[in-house]
């Protein structure tokens, strides 16, 4: 897979929404302050897969899991995140089970009516429960 | 339902904002890595935004307030170089200088010899890798 250069940056609307929730009113963002960020982030992402990576290898695992990127976070100094992520994550896996059984339930009602309220990012969400269905025999349930 | 038009539409009720399909990418651009379980796809994208608030934030304090009501790329690459924490980022949030200073380093190489690869980095810039 050819990756260009637009391929690894984060979209500017998503970063610029979370900068400017998490700074008080009225605070200016530069343009150029905003793209450094976004950068910056995306900076992040190959860091910390990079660290998570090297304790899945530490653990004998081919596959990344959550406990990776936990123990990643900590050896990079962000052991700030690791509370609220694993609060995220408590939420994430009780909704991706309760997306699995409403599926189970509906099946193809549920997926048109889905498909037509779908945004951009939703249209993630689909390509992640077709990813989730491949990935689940990686998946370890211990962490 | 109204509740679910609500979580579609509204990006703050969302339990995460930035795309996985978009991160999954970056991540697999490593090519150590060969495959990521949905739960660490979840978790870095969280703690992607987390970061983005922190580094966000951290500056807007930090910076050396030039403007008040505003975070600029100064704010940033200043907190690259002093804090430790956002000492990862220093290479891609350089700081800014003159060209005309620029120029006087590039003659002070040359008369020094070859320093080697070093442009942007400062010889002055000490080295505290000790951990």
């Amino acid at each position: 897979m050819a990756e260009r250069p637009e391929d690894l940056n984060l979209p500017n609307a998503v970063i610029t929404r979370i900068i400017k929730e998490a700074l008080p009113d009225g605070v200016n963002i530069s343009k150029e302050a905003r793209s450094a960020i976004s950068r910056a982030a995306s900076v992040f992402v190959l860091y910390a897969t990079s660290c998570a990576n090297n304790f899945a290898v530490k653990g004998k695992r081919k596959t990344l899991n959550a406990g990776d990127v936990l123990s990643a976070m900590e050896e990079m100094e962000f052991q700030r995140f690791v509370a609220p992520l694993k609060e995220s994550l408590e939420v994430y896996r009780r909704e991706q089970k309760g997306k699995k059984e409403a599926r189970k339930d509906k099946d193809k009602k549920a997926d048109s009516e889905e498909q037509d309220k779908s945004r951009e990012e939703e249209n993630d969400d689909d390509d992640e429960r077709m990813e989730e269905e491949e990935q689940n025999d990686e998946e370890e349930v211990d962490n | 339902g109204g509740k679910m038009a609500a979580r579609l539409s509204g990006g703050e009720n969302r339990l995460v904002s930035l795309p996985l399909s978009r991160i999954r990418v970056i991540m697999k651009s490593s090519p150590e890595v060969s495959s990521i379980n949905q739960d660490a796809l979840f978790l870095t994208a969280k703690a992607t935004e987390l970061f983005v608030q922190y580094l966000a934030t951290y500056s807007y304090k930090h910076g050396r307030g030039k403007e008040k009501n505003a975070l600029t790329y100064s704010d940033l690459s200043h907190t690259a170089e002093e804090c430790e924490t956002f000492q990862f980022l220093a290479d891609i949030l350089p700081k800014k200088i003159l060209a005309s200073k620029y120029l006087k380093m590039l003659e002070k190489e040359k008369r020094d010899g070859e320093v080697g690869e070093d442009d942007e980095e400062d010889e002055e810039e000490e080295d505290e890798d000790e951990t």
